[in-house]
């Protein structure tokens, strides 16, 4: 064994997965997680990977159990932070969190903690761990806005601390992004997402769907007559941006949340699924971020040839590493520095074309990367029936908007004090890609955690 | 689970609910919409509003059979239920934002064309419980396919019912007697509601254009979660794009694009009827429609 080296995960063959939607990675049995686990060097004061994980897991402690094969105690150390392994293990940037700060990563490849996590999470659930119940609660009614990561581990932390705790869904599934948006392939929902929303449920807290904070109830509602003494709103970023080129409301041109709700929380890629999703021969996905490569590789299982088309380089690339990787080896091919300008339709309004024009790097802009700036004269046209704009998405107004004393920003995001989520509506948190704009799982349930302990400190000073 | 009280059949592939609700029927108003789901595999299916009963905590809703999936839902009875309901969602009417005494000021025409007689009703209604009189036009095919009669001339200044083939009352169209009414009939309206097919709303909004009347139609467009995140019910309505299920579903009728909203609603058209001749035919049909892949 080469310590420098990962110990490989097994994969699905890339020929034979663009073609169903079972999950990529296959993880690791108990000999490859015990092996990888032996590399790690466990290191024991300020462990640089604790520190770049947002909910601060005791990775040596938990890899030190692995190693071991004590999967019942490292399952209960991760426990102590998160509520949701089985997915951070998938779904996580481990390259620019724990993996990105580990110290065998700076002379050989870092520990593959991520596949280490979703190993023990895995085998937990494999093996009916389920986390304690609180024995008893303290009667004090907290409400939680959005069923996705920020709000199940909000409202997991808080079950612990003893509150009873309801999550208010809009969809008719649990999860948010968990379940519309990340797909299948990538985490697996009937296995993983299910389980994980029945270990919160298990802590106590229910989940009420089909109700639209803001619509169905207010906030104020809530918190005059159904009693809630304290809400956090969790409530995600889920409205699509639009380009605004000519031919966007073409037949043919979707959101990628409305592709991937269609593909994953209504399961359209089955047959006994009752709901519709257009199989496009030639499927051009336009933008760069772990969106548009689950857009791209749903298209892609569906049967198309698919491309993304993205306007700066590779380097720039917003989405996981893994996620390019597994993109490019099942085919998707990728058009780089380029950009949409206009779509083109036929007669009846369907999308026959697209009209591009090429691109290359000038000076960084405020995102730090290099903007990309148009080439005169570069303008293109490539066949496509089939366009889905993954350009990222804003926070849903139906909140803000119905909530008096509850402040947004210019980009529509709640805003809330970090640490401790609290917005400027007495009693009222927040976190997730509400407060941040789309971001990631994992950065949604640190706010989730901090939100938690806003709440639990502002109910337990509302008391003396 | 979401109890369905009372399944009717009105008309010819139109059925009318009473469905338990609770959190809809206590905060809806007239113009809102839900999203129904039958079962597990079932599409979620944007429904309008109909009636409401607050202390009962019921939702009415009317629906007609356009594809497999209303027709699944059709199937249902006293005593089903539903698996999800949601809602309300989509904006209310704007008369019911509005300061009442300038609602009051004003002279409403309805315009209600087949199934769209049951999201005119609740407006009809509020108008009524309001003490404010309104025209209310109903027009449909045949006589057959009139709904909700009883209950709108109850709740109607004065109803006006028209019927494509002449079997009911007036022969012709929902624009001829609006028409009739302006032109012959000395009738000045502020505001006019026409709320149906979207060819009818198209040829009702070219005429009160003419007519120089502001008008008010609801948009039906494809769905998926209704709550602004998927984006298929977008349209153009004054060159800018707005989500009929968050920004609408009522409109200015004179600045919706229709042409392209009925080209969008084309979209599964294939696809629907596919589902449509699975459902009804289930494994009797072995193709040669040519267009639902049985041949293959």
């Amino acid at each position: 064994m080469d310590v420098l080296k990962k110990v490989p995960v097994r994969e699905q063959d890339p020929k034979v997965r663009a073609t169903n939607f079972e999950e990529v990675c296959l993880g690791y049995n108990k000999e490859e997680a015990m092996e990888e686990a032996a590399r790690c060097l466990k290191c024991k004061n300020n462990a640089k990977c604790m520190g770049g994980c947002p909910v601060s897991i005791n990775i040596p402690g938990f890899i030190g159990e692995v190693e071991k094969g004590d999967f019942q105690k490292a399952a209960e150390i991760i426990a102590e932070s998160s509520a949701l392994p089985a997915v951070c293990g998938r779904v996580c940037p481990q390259e620019s969190q724990c993996e990105g700060k580990c110290i065998r990563g700076i002379k050989g490849e870092p520990i593959s903690i991520g596949k280490l996590e979703r190993f023990v999470a895995d085998w937990s659930r494999e093996n009916g761990f389920v986390p304690p119940k609180p024995e008893k609660t303290n009667g004090k009614k907290v409400a939680v806005i959005g069923s996705g990561p920020a709000g199940l581990t909000c409202a997991g932390d808080l079950a612990k601390l003893g509150y009873e705790v309801t999550i208010f869904e809009a969809l008719h599934e649990p999860g948010g992004v968990l379940t519309y948006g990340i797909p299948e392939f990538r985490l697996p929902k009937s296995t993983v997402v299910h389980h994980e929303v029945e270990n919160v449920k298990k802590l106590g807290v229910k989940i009420e769907t089909n109700v639209i904070i803001g619509k169905s109830v207010t906030i104020d509602q809530l918190i005059e007559e159904e009693g809630f003494q304290a809400i956090f709103i969790g409530s995600g970023a889920g409205l699509p941006r639009f380009m605004g080129i000519p031919g966007e409301n073409a037949n043919g041109v979707f959101s990628a949340n409305e592709y991937l709700t269609r593909n994953n929380l209504m399961k359209a890629f089955r047959d006994d699924y009752d709901t519709p999703i257009m199989r496009g021969k030639k499927v051009v996905v336009v933008g760069g971020g772990n969106v548009a490569m689950d857009a791209a590789r749903t298209a892609l299982r569906l049967g198309a040839e698919v491309h993304i088309v993205y306007r700066r380089s590779e380097a720039e690339l917003p989405a996981r590493a893994e996620e390019v990787h597994h993109a490019k080896e099942e085919g998707v091919i990728f058009n780089l520095l380029t950009n949409p300008v206009e779509i083109l339709t036929d007669e009846n309004d369907w999308v026959k074309g697209m009209i591009v024009r090429k691109m290359e790097l000038g000076e960084p802009d405020a995102s730090g990367r290099r903007r990309p700036v148009e080439i005169e004269g570069s303008d293109f046209t490539i066949d496509v029936d089939t366009v889905i704009m993954a350009l990222g998405t804003s926070p849903n107004p139906l909140i803000s908007s119905t909530t008096a004393g509850l402040e947004i920003n210019k980009r529509k995001c709640i805003i809330a004090e970090e640490g401790t989520g609290k917005t400027t509506k007495e009693g009222v948190y927040a976190g997730g890609d509400a407060v941040t704009g789309a971001a990631t799982v994992i950065l949604a349930m640190e706010a989730g955690k901090m939100g938690a302990k806003g709440i639990h400190e502002y109910l337990s000073s509302k008391e003396q | 689970m979401y109890n369905i009280l009372k399944a009717e059949k009105l008309a010819d592939k139109i059925y009318l609910m009473d469905v338990e609700a609770p959190r809809v029927a206590k905060r809806c108003q007239p113009g809102e919409f839900v999203i129904v789901k039958t079962d597990e595999t079932g599409e979620r299916i944007p429904l309008t509003i109909c009636d409401f009963d607050r202390e009962k905590g019921t939702v009415t809703i009317v629906f007609q059979i356009v594809g497999a999936s209303t027709l699944k839902m059709s199937y249902l009875q006293a005593g089903d239920a539903f698996q999800d309901f949601v809602g309300p969602l989509g904006q209310p009417s704007e008369f019911v934002k509005e300061d009442l005494e300038e609602v009051k000021k004003r002279k409403y025409l309805f315009v209600a064309g087949g199934v769209g007689a049951a999201p005119v009703y609740p407006q009809v209604k509020w108008m009524r419980e309001h003490g404010i009189d309104v025209d209310v036009i109903v027009g449909a095919k045949n006589k057959d396919l009139i709904l909700l009669e009883e209950e709108m001339r109850a709740q109607a200044g004065n109803l006006y019912i028209t019927t494509d083939d002449g079997s009911y009352e007036r022969k012709g169209m929902v624009t001829e007697v609006v028409k009739d009414l302006v032109e012959n009939q000395g009738k000045h309206y502020d505001v006019c509601v026409a709320i149906g097919p979207m060819i009818m709303m198209k040829f009702v909004c070219l005429l009160t254009k003419e007519l120089n009347i502001p008008t008010i139609v609801s948009m039906n467009p494809i769905m998926v979660d209704g709550t602004g995140m998927c984006g298929a019910c977008r349209l153009s309505v004054g060159g800018e794009v707005k989500f009929a299920c968050v920004d609408g579903p009522e409109f200015d009728g004179h600045l919706v694009n229709f042409d392209e909203a009925m080209k969008r609603q084309q979209m599964y058209k294939t696809e629907e009827g596919r589902a449509m001749l699975k459902a009804q035919e289930g494994a009797t049909h072995h193709g040669g429609c040519g267009h639902c892949g049985g041949d293959n």
